[in-house]
């Protein structure tokens, strides 16, 4: 069997001052899988919000998803169809931190539609995991994260890594 | 790489870091023709814990992979999950002294796929039974929609050399990708 060193940074960001969202751009090719790290401490509250794209982020309503989660009371799932994003999380007070780790397998294929995989915790509100899907065989070059309504805080950081299959 | 961003770059890294302790060891990307099973052998023995990433496409059935360790097909396993189906009340199962884990569920489709990562935690160690974990789950805009975790566990202290995926029905679809990864320890 073959073996390799792989699981590389990509690129990694703090953020200085508080942002809408944040978006990778120009994503290379040359990985098998993507994961995306980030620590998503919101401003005020909000969904965290996940899109992606091919040149540009599609805004269409072309993402879905379903969640399972759990919030210290209960457990739940729910699920959105045809909708313009993928709810991957949900912060509720600002300043509380929370952490999102998001799998893109095979995400420069061109023969399958999109589904990545995610793991969201925040402290005193949820801990989640979401599959989403993006109906598009394009290869994924962008990808942006955004909180609805609010802003990530200063400190938030994105970090995307890359794995490259033997 | 060209982050773009409405605030302030703090501080940037690119490329320039270095992880040593995850390797690939091997990947199967299944053909035109599909595949009935996917199996690794003679896997070394020289890392801590085994990660095994799936992308796993079914053009026939909606149907689980299933794994096993070392060639045992005998009841020497068990199995559980907790399953989130977009509807309000999560479910969960289980099974014992069954003959396989189930670790992925899967789609239909020839564009939608399920993903699934697993991890086999001291796969290696010939003290212990070995246990294994995924989070798994598929979306089709309104069709099958689940998201899943589940753990898997082998009444053996051998070291796992070998391991074996099939599909419950039908098969591994056009490509479908498996790739196996050791970590260090």
């Amino acid at each position: 069997m073959a073996a390799g060193s792989t699981y590389t940074p990509i690129a990694t960001t703090t953020l200085g001052s508080a942002a809408s969202s944040y978006t990778f751009t120009g994503i290379s090719s040359a990985y098998t899988d993507l994961i995306l790290v980030a620590t998503t401490p919101p401003s005020a509250g909000g969904s965290v919000n996940l899109t992606m794209g091919n040149g540009s982020i599609d805004t269409g309503t072309n993402y879905s998803w379903t969640y399972l989660r759990g919030n210290g009371t209960a457990a739940s799932s729910s699920r959105g169809s045809t909708d313009s994003r993928i709810f991957s999380g949900e912060n509720a007070t600002a300043g509380l931190q929370s952490n999102l780790i998001i799998h893109f397998q095979n995400y420069s294929n061109t023969t399958t539609y999109k589904t990545c995989i995610s793991r969201y915790n925040c402290t005193d509100t949820v801990t989640q995991a979401t599959v989403g899907l993006w109906r598009s065989t394009s290869a994924i070059n962008q990808i942006r994260l955004a909180i609805g309504g609010d802003s990530f805080a200063a400190g938030a950081t994105f970090t995307l890594y890359g794995i490259a299959a033997a | 790489m060209s982050p773009i961003l409405k605030g302030v770059i703090a501080s940037q890294i690119t490329g320039h870091l270095n992880n040593n302790s995850y390797e690939s060891i091997a990947t199967v990307t299944v053909g035109s023709g599909g595949a009935a099973s996917v199996t690794f052998t003679s896997i070394p023995s020289t890392y801590k814990h085994l990660q095994i990433r799936t992308l796993y496409l079914n053009t026939s059935a909606q149907s689980n992979i299933r794994m096993t360790y070392n060639s045992d097909t005998a009841a020497n396993y068990s199995w559980h999950e907790l399953d989130g189906y977009g509807q309000p009340s999560p479910e969960a199962s289980g099974t014992a002294n069954a003959s396989f884990m189930s670790i992925i569920l899967g789609a239909t489709g020839t564009t939608n796929q399920a993903v699934g990562i697993t991890d086999i935690l001291e796969y290696a160690n010939t003290n212990i039974y070995k246990t294994c974990k995924t989070l798994t789950g598929a979306d089709t805009n309104g069709g099958i929609n689940y998201i899943l975790f589940r753990s898997g566990n082998w009444r053996s202290t051998s070291a796992i050399t070998r391991i074996d995926l099939t599909a419950s029905a039908g098969n591994f679809g056009q490509y479908s990708s498996i790739a196996l990864y050791g970590i260090k320890g």
